[in-house]
């Protein structure tokens, strides 16, 4: 449980983490700057358990997996979106960021209200408001990934396997 | 099954005779890219998988040109940190400052991206070695590194676009740059998200390879999976002498299903500029003159080749920068810097008042080289005009193709090239 921070269409991963930090790659210090240029407030009135929640093509623009390593790190516990990009969306699955696709939900939900997530699920409270929302379910295999960890463990266990 | 060049190339490196969109495989990988931001990332996430070497070291290519020459101590650190895996796993393609390139730019030029290839890389311009006909995608360092561990990838097959480019009558000076912030303006930058974006059209043959190469690298500005140009006589003429090893060129069948057909008359399409913050943004040049700068970048993996730069130095020969302006030239390779040096163009810059600098990313993304203070507007032959993009958060970028950048550095303002060299 956590509370809603709020963005609009598009959030590029310039925004979630300039390249003037990409000099390092250590999450905590990433988190630091975390949402900088969109929202410098974002870094330090974050909680863990907190939920961002974006608009359509979140996460567009460079592949940099400091992005969601940002994020994770800051403590937000999801991303709910319209709809995200395609390099985000495979880093933040990769990373165990979990991601949920619910325009309800981001309609649905006003920033500073307290939201519940259950990423498994898809399901998305609004305690708040009282309104519960159901996001887009995962195919099969982005349920394997997400349910082994993330792609290290599950490409670990398969070459394990091999 | 008829199918586009784009689900032949994944068929072949999956094993399968066919696929369709939206059908999960994994395929066999030919080159896995990184750069020294997302290269240490990727190599930290390597060391957990449990094996020793990559899968192949002539397969891998690892490119430090994004904080290089190193911009202070931390990059310097993830540079060395590259370095050291790249010589420890006796990687190919590897190259040190003063051989380094921008990477893709300098991948096509060494003949390591061939035609039919099935190419991942940890940096989103990945899809530029389209315009050879190859697939590549951008993808994270995570990804990058599970495919420096088994050369396979995952992936879903995606639904493909196809933008036909009718004509060859050019407006004068529009170049690749223009069509593909067109087709960006048209269709936003989630217009094409998780597709395959396939050129066609004489108007694309009609265009050099620089001009391909540009197109298929902005595709990741509209959301796309990959941009895609089939081989012809062009791409096998840039190939002569540099392919490091045979290839095999694939082209969409004609019954082949596409989820969307867009057609262009090139001859409709103006200079383009695209105002902050985001690609899709764009006017006709003409739409935004007279905007002030205080910087001009011409270069980037978008459009840093000899063609551009031949552009820009047509345009600055006998003429000055504006003097209240900053003009920046980035050659994408050392063979590119040569050529310039060779034909005149650096002397071109250097008379006009440009500073020229060795390749390297820098101000594209804010990294170093040219940074906007508060406030200031800068002009660049980049690809992302995002918040921040080139520096401090209320800074603004603008994006053209390089005639509209060069004449604009002369003018101190956005600037249709004829203002300065005439219509003729």
């Amino acid at each position: 449980m956590g509370k809603a921070w709020k963005f609009g269409h598009d959030i590029d991963t310039d925004v979630i983490i300039p390249a003037r930090y990409l000099n390092r790659s250590e999450p905590e210090y990433l988190a630091a700057h975390c949402m900088e240029d969109a929202d410098a407030g974002f870094a330090r009135g974050v909680k863990a358990g907190d939920v961002i929640v974006g608009g359509k093509n979140f996460g567009c623009g460079s592949s940099r997996e400091h992005a969601p390593l940002a994020i994770k790190a800051s403590g937000v516990q999801a991303v709910v979106a319209e709809s995200f990009a395609r390099i985000f969306y495979r880093n933040a699955l990769n990373i165990g960021l979990p991601i949920l696709e619910c325009p309800e939900a981001v309609a649905g939900i006003e920033a500073g209200d307290e939201v519940e997530i259950e990423p498994v699920s898809g399901k998305i409270t609004n305690l708040t408001r009282k309104t519960s929302f159901q996001a887009m379910p995962f195919p099969l295999f982005m349920r394997e990934l997400i349910a082994a960890g993330g792609l290290v463990p599950y490409v670990r266990g398969r070459l394990k396997n091999a | 099954m008829p199918m586009t060049i784009t689900e032949k190339i994944l068929a072949d490196h999956a094993g399968l005779p066919e696929v369709v969109p939206g059908q999960l495989i994994t395929a066999k990988l030919d080159l896995v890219l990184a750069n020294d931001v997302t290269g240490p990332i990727a190599i930290r996430e390597f060391a957990k998988f449990g094996v020793e070497k990559v899968f192949d070291a002539g397969k891998v290519a690892l490119v430090p040109d994004h904080f290089t020459p190193n911009k202070d101590i931390a990059s310097a650190e993830q540079a060395k940190l590259m370095r050291e895996f790249a010589r420890e796993q006796q990687i190919e393609h590897y190259w040190e400052i003063g051989r380094v390139g921008i990477e893709h730019c300098l991948l096509p030029e060494q003949g390591v991206t061939l035609p039919g290839d099935m190419i991942i890389g940890a940096d989103s311009h990945t899809c530029t070695y389209g315009a050879l006909g190859a697939f590549a995608t951008g993808v994270g360092s995570t990804d990058c590194a599970a495919g420096l561990a088994t050369g396979e990838g995952w992936f879903k097959v995606p639904e493909s676009m196809k933008f036909v480019f009718h004509g060859t009558k050019f407006q004068p000076w529009v170049s690749g740059k223009d069509l593909i912030l067109y087709l960006i303006g048209k269709i936003g930058v989630d217009g094409a998200r998780y597709r395959a974006m396939e050129f066609a059209g004489d108007g694309i043959a009609a265009l050099s390879m620089a001009g391909r190469f540009t197109m298929c690298n902005m595709a990741i500005e509209a959301g796309g999976k990959n941009g895609i140009i089939a081989a012809d006589e062009k791409t096998a003429a840039y190939l002569e002498g540099r392919a490091r090893r045979p290839y095999k060129v694939f082209g969409s069948d004609t019954e082949a299903r596409y989820a969307e057909i867009m057609e262009f008359e090139v001859s409709e399409i103006p200079l383009q500029v695209a105002l902050p913050h985001l690609p899709e943004n764009t006017k006709s040049v003409e739409e935004t003159a007279g905007i002030k700068l205080d910087q001009v970048v011409i270069g980037s993996c978008t459009n840093g080749r000899i063609e551009d730069l031949r552009v820009a130095a047509e345009i600055l020969r006998g003429r000055k920068i504006h003097p209240e302006l900053r003009a920046l030239i980035f050659p994408g390779t050392q063979e590119i810097y040569r050529q310039a040096m060779r034909e005149g163009l650096l002397d071109i810059f250097l008379e006009a008042g440009a500073a020229v600098s060795t390749p390297t990313c820098g101000p594209c993304l804010g990294g170093h080289m040219g940074i906007l203070a508060k406030g200031e507007k800068a002009l660049a032959t980049t690809n992302r005009n995002f918040v921040g993009r080139m520096g401090h958060p209320e800074s603004e970028v603008y994006l053209s193709g390089p005639a509209v950048a060069a004449a604009s550095a002369v003018r101190g303002e956005i600037s249709h090239p004829g203002e300065v060299v005439g219509n003729g």
